[in-house]
């Protein structure tokens, strides 16, 4: 039976570790490092808990590996893009600024 | 069904397909459950890839920190993570056999998910009285309210979903006649809660802390 074909991993152990990775995040928005470093530490972290979760609580670690590959490419998909994206952060004339409303009469 | 009469019945129908998943050897629908779900983590990396080259070409984008709070999105996230916890129980309980052990875990579970709707709701409320529109907002780029809106909407839709199809389970689980004839549907549910969790841990981050 499925129930038997697999070892439950200590549920409760994940549960703590995410309890306590949450609780470091809320602390790393205090730290003083500046917003990369701490940026970089937040994505580190949150990797982190949501492998934990796949690993774990989706059992994709007693899973083939060719699911999770499967599991996987999204991750990497997203984050290309984010490179794609990127280079207009930075390669960009002037940065885009909430344009405010004309005022009524200046309409022509 | 064992692989050996499994396969011989593929055969003897001429199947040209084998009759178990080749990747998940319980299920097809465990299969399918995985492969729907990397479709939809893939529509919410885009949301959040966007998000994040749109705020990096923004210059006043408002400090999320300092205009949403995170006292209650942090207690929220802890309530998800909770709500994961009592979904593996249920899956564990139905191992055992224990069928009313089960469905109270999976009520306990879609409790949880009906509370953080809830808090969505009262944060969403408090935030649009504060000024926080999807076009607009009184501190910095317009964008800033229409992706909060748009992917923390998102997700709160899955959460709805998903509460239901909790719900629905329970009543599954009462109609099986056996424990372990609704195991592996309970599984292919705790996987796209899991999810469900994994993607908000994704936007805490991204949308609130960052």
């Amino acid at each position: 039976m499925a129930a038997e074909s697999h070892k439950h991993p200590n549920y409760m152990a994940i549960f703590w570790i995410l309890a306590i990775l949450t609780v470091v995040e809320i602390a790393v928005v205090f730290l003083p490092f500046g917003k990369i470093v701490n940026g970089t530490m937040l994505c580190v972290l949150a990797v982190t808990k949501a492998a934990l979760v796949a690993a774990y609580f989706m059992h994709l670690k007693f899973e083939t590996r060719t699911l999770a590959l499967i599991a996987i490419t999204p991750l990497t998909i997203a984050t290309l893009l984010v490179f794609v994206i990127l280079p207009d952060a930075f390669f960009v004339d002037h940065k885009t600024a909430n344009v405010k409303p004309a005022p009524a009469g200046a309409k022509h | 069904m064992s692989a050996a009469t499994s396969h011989a019945a593929a055969t003897s129908h001429g199947a040209v397909e084998p009759a178990e998943s080749p990747l998940t050897p319980e299920s097809w629908g465990k299969l399918g459950m995985w492969i729907f779900l990397a479709g939809d983590a893939v529509g919410f990396g885009t949301l959040l890839a966007a998000y994040g080259g749109m705020r990096a070409t923004s210059a006043d984008w408002p400090n999320p920190y300092e205009v949403l709070g995170i006292n209650l999105t942090a207690a929220m996230t802890f309530l998800l993570i909770c709500s994961s916890v009592t979904m593996v129980k249920a899956l564990e309980w139905l191992g055992r056999g224990d069928r009313a052990k089960a469905k109270m875990f999976l009520l306990f579970t879609a409790l949880g998910g009906a509370i953080f709707v809830g808090c969505q709701a009262f944060e969403w409320t408090h935030l649009i009285h504060r000024g926080l529109h999807i076009n607009g907002n009184p501190w910095g780029a317009s964008l800033f309210g229409t992706t909060f809106f748009l992917i923390t909407g998102f997700h709160g839709l899955h959460v709805t979903g998903g509460v239901i199809y909790l719900l629905a389970m329970i009543g599954v689980v009462s109609r099986r006649p056996a424990p372990a004839a609704s195991y592996n549907m309970v599984e292919i549910t705790g996987l796209y809660w899991h999810f469900v969790d994994l993607v908000w841990i994704m936007v805490f981050t991204f949308m609130y802390l960052l």
